[in-house]
């Protein structure tokens, strides 16, 4: 006998702006609220962080013990994905979407472990900080100086059916700090100095509050196009979905700036709902440091679920304009210039050409965002 | 000329700031939880923290409550002092002055928006809220979107219904703190009730989203205020980009109505904010000077901020004015001249996107 594929599991998200504000004790209540309820819950994966009242809060929920793998002579703790697909419960809470699991793991990133719980028909809690969103990390770096290495694509935040913002003024979260509630006496005095500096959590949290508002409204556009006829039309509504669809064509290259490009175009492309593909020049000689530095970036893109495209071609220029003509391409995305002076000349000759030959479209240069 | 080389202070204006700085010390601070629709939870929260202030040795007591609270709010009640309420016409007036004579040092008031009787010292509670502020007496308090006075158009739809007991935003962005209370429309739904059919309850959950998005930017704005204060306080000149601010630069000849018209659907979709510059250098002809009248009316049309600056070096200007701003993204429109001297040293869009550190450059065609 054979069962019918389960249905997809929803996703939950419990966003924030820094470690502290109270994600996990949110996750937690969430838990206890559902299991009242008659719900099925276990935690995947929480983390203590020798926190007193979390720890308290995760008394009376089912925990799926984590598994101990060792690596180069330390043991780590992960969470168990294959025991908690036999156990099989309705829901699990999994603390830190955007956590990178030790190597010698099945999957890298615990957004991954997530996703196949997903498939498997399990609900999923889960908890992240705003600057861990791969589409956020260059503003990130601009305003705190502070380059987050794990990230969550915005792709798989987009698989949340509900997210909500846990809010804390960041005076309260200082003082939590200086409390001793957040971490231990010596990495409360470093995390003061540097990452929890005032400025910083203001800035994250005008972020964060942003960035919640920017995905309630996605998800609601979402129900719109999909169900346009169950309820009555509403004028703006209406005009966001009739709305003439740009796309956008990212120019790929070698130089260490095209991620951030990626990113950029990517994220105007999602408030604007526009398409977006990533292109590459390929000359007819390459040469092999190039040659994976591009493929590293095509593969960058195509992670964020944007389609890539390879042309050859010995003028870029010409190639990119002709293609993006084809194309009934709106938009270009370049980056701004490198430093080194004779690749600031090269890319400066390419910009202004793309920018003579491309003179129906819009051209947009994208700079680096250095920290302050 | 007067000159002033031992830079000996203006004794008044001393004064000024001294008495401006007391009376900062002798002010309350405000505390408001934001919620965007009524069953979020605000008044719970409200009550959650005047207990954890309690529990840290502060001085609070209960100023004012809703008519009608919630068995969860009901139980933590028992735990605070509770000024009683004066009754005028037979509606309940929180008791500014009994509160104002037992001095405490946190006074929780709920129905921050409540409209007093007419025989009232205040028309208002928030006035109420004001006058013990000012008596350095803490606030912690809470109220629902929809009572934001400067977003009735907007709100009142989507509420179902317009309220005439307002405050205005501007006592909203005073505020020490704000929090905002966040769940999802569907345990709004869970706690207030479920509409009996599918399409209702599709219609529901779009309208709470909405508020709920509002609420969202407006809690964004509050903060943004805060940063800046903070930059200003602390001497700092910040541009710190925590929203998109696009700045469209425009000549007389440029394509302006297209870029205004792209940015400001850029800038509602992004939530940012739309500036429009024009940098003038010479005398204009009277052709041009009707042209840029007209843009600029398009503009204001488009809710843009409309700047004009006179200037002998456009780029060097719009660089200074992007930077003071925290733009993210400069507009403009593709230069037709082109000679010689363009060629050889490149053209002002050139140097423009040579020049502008950290902020997209975006070429329009003509």
């Amino acid at each position: 006998m054979e069962n019918p594929p389960p249905q997809k599991g929803r996703l939950k998200v419990f966003m924030g702006y820094a470690a502290g504000v109270g994600k996990t004790y949110r996750m937690l209540d969430e838990g206890h609220d559902l299991n009242e309820k008659g719900v099925d819950v276990v935690v995947g994966y929480f983390e203590p962080h020798a926190r007193p009242d979390t720890i308290a809060r995760a008394k009376g929920l089912e925990m799926v013990p984590r598994r101990q793998i060792d690596y180069r002579g330390a043991s780590f703790h992960e969470m168990d994905t294959d025991a908690i697909l036999r156990r099989r419960p309705q829901v699990c809470l999994v603390d830190e979407l955007a956590h990178t699991n030790v190597p010698g793991t099945e999957r890298a990133k615990r957004w991954e472990d997530v996703l196949l719980l997903l498939e498997a028909g399990i609900d999923v809690v889960t908890t992240m900080n705003i600057q861990h969103l791969e589409s956020l990390t260059d503003q990130v770096w601009q305003i705190t100086g502070i380059q987050v290495r794990e990230t969550v694509p915005d792709w798989v935040m987009k698989q949340a059916e509900e997210i909500v913002m846990v809010d804390l003024p960041p005076l309260a979260l200082i003082h939590r700090l200086e409390r001793g509630v957040v971490y231990t006496p010596e990495k409360a005095t470093f995390a003061l100095q540097n990452f929890f500096k005032e400025s910083n959590l203001v800035a994250l949290r005008e972020m964060a509050l942003r960035q919640a508002a920017h995905e309630v409204d996605v998800r609601q556009t979402d129900v719109l196009s999909g169900k346009s006829t169950t309820f009555p039309a509403v004028p703006i509504a209406a005009t966001r979905v009739n709305q003439v669809v740009e796309r956008f064509l990212v120019h790929v290259t070698d130089q260490p700036s095209t991620a951030l490009l990626i990113r950029r175009a990517w994220r105007v492309a999602d408030y604007l709902q526009a398409e977006c593909f990533a292109v590459y020049v390929q000359p007819p000689v390459e040469g092999r440091s190039r040659k994976e530095a591009v493929e590293k970036h095509l593969k960058f893109a195509r992670d964020l679920h944007i389609e890539t495209r390879v042309l050859e071609g010995e003028d870029a220029a010409e190639a990119l304009v002709q293609f993006a003509r084809v194309q009934r391409v709106t938009h270009i995305f370049m980056a701004r210039p490198p430093s080194r002076p004779w690749q600031r000349f090269l890319s400066r000759n390419l910009i202004h050409r793309v920018v003579r030959l491309a003179s129906e479209m819009r051209v947009t240069i994208v700079a680096e965002r250095l920290p302050q | 000329m007067p000159t002033n080389l031992d830079h000996r202070p203006d004794p008044d204006q001393l004064l000024r700031q001294i008495q401006a700085e007391e009376s900062q010390l002798r002010l309350g601070t405000l505390k408001v939880f934001l919620g965007y629709a009524s069953g979020v939870g605000k008044s719970y929260r409200m009550l959650n923290e005047g207990r954890r202030r309690k529990q840290r040795g502060e001085d609070v007591v209960i100023g004012a409550l809703q008519d009608k609270p919630d068995p969860a709010v009901d139980e933590l009640l028992g735990d605070f002092e509770i000024i009683p309420s004066l009754s005028i016409d037979g509606r309940e007036v929180m008791d500014v002055q009994a509160i104002l004579a037992r001095k405490p040092r946190v006074c929780v008031v709920d129905g921050l928006a409540y409209n007093n009787p007419p025989q009232s010292c205040n028309a208002r509670r928030y006035e109420d809220a004001q006058e013990l502020r000012e008596a350095g007496i803490s606030i912690i308090t809470a109220v629902n979107l929809q009572h934001i006075d400067e977003l009735r158009p907007h709100v009142a739809p989507l509420a179902g219904k317009s309220v005439s007991d307002t405050i205005p935003k501007s006592f909203l962005m005073a505020a020490d703190e704000i929090e905002i209370v966040d769940i999802p429309p569907e345990q709004v739904l869970e706690r207030v009730g479920r509409q009996p059919d599918e399409a209702a309850q599709v219609a529901e959950r779009r309208r709470l989203s909405e508020l709920r998005e509002t609420a969202l930017l407006l809690a964004a704005e509050v903060v943004d205020r805060q940063l800046e204060a903070y930059f200003e306080t602390h001497g700092l000149n910040q541009t710190i980009a925590t929203q998109e601010r696009i700045l469209i630069c425009i000549t007389p000849r440029a394509a302006a109505r297209d870029m205004i018209t792209i940015g400001k659907r850029a800038a509602d979709r992004f939530h940012g904010e739309l500036i429009v510059l024009y940098v003038q250098q010479s005398d204009l002809s009277q052709a041009d000077q009707e042209a840029l009248i007209a843009q600029f009316a398009f503009a204001h049309e488009s809710g843009a901020r409309v700047e004009q600056l006179t200037h002998e070096d456009p780029v060097a200007a719009i660089l200074r004015f992007a930077v003071d701003n925290r733009v993210t993204q400069i507009f403009i429109g593709r230069s037709l001249r082109e000679n010689w001297w363009t060629r050889l040293f490149g053209s002002s869009v050139d140097r423009l996107i040579r020049s502008a550190e950290g902020m997209d450059v975006s070429v329009f065609p003509h």
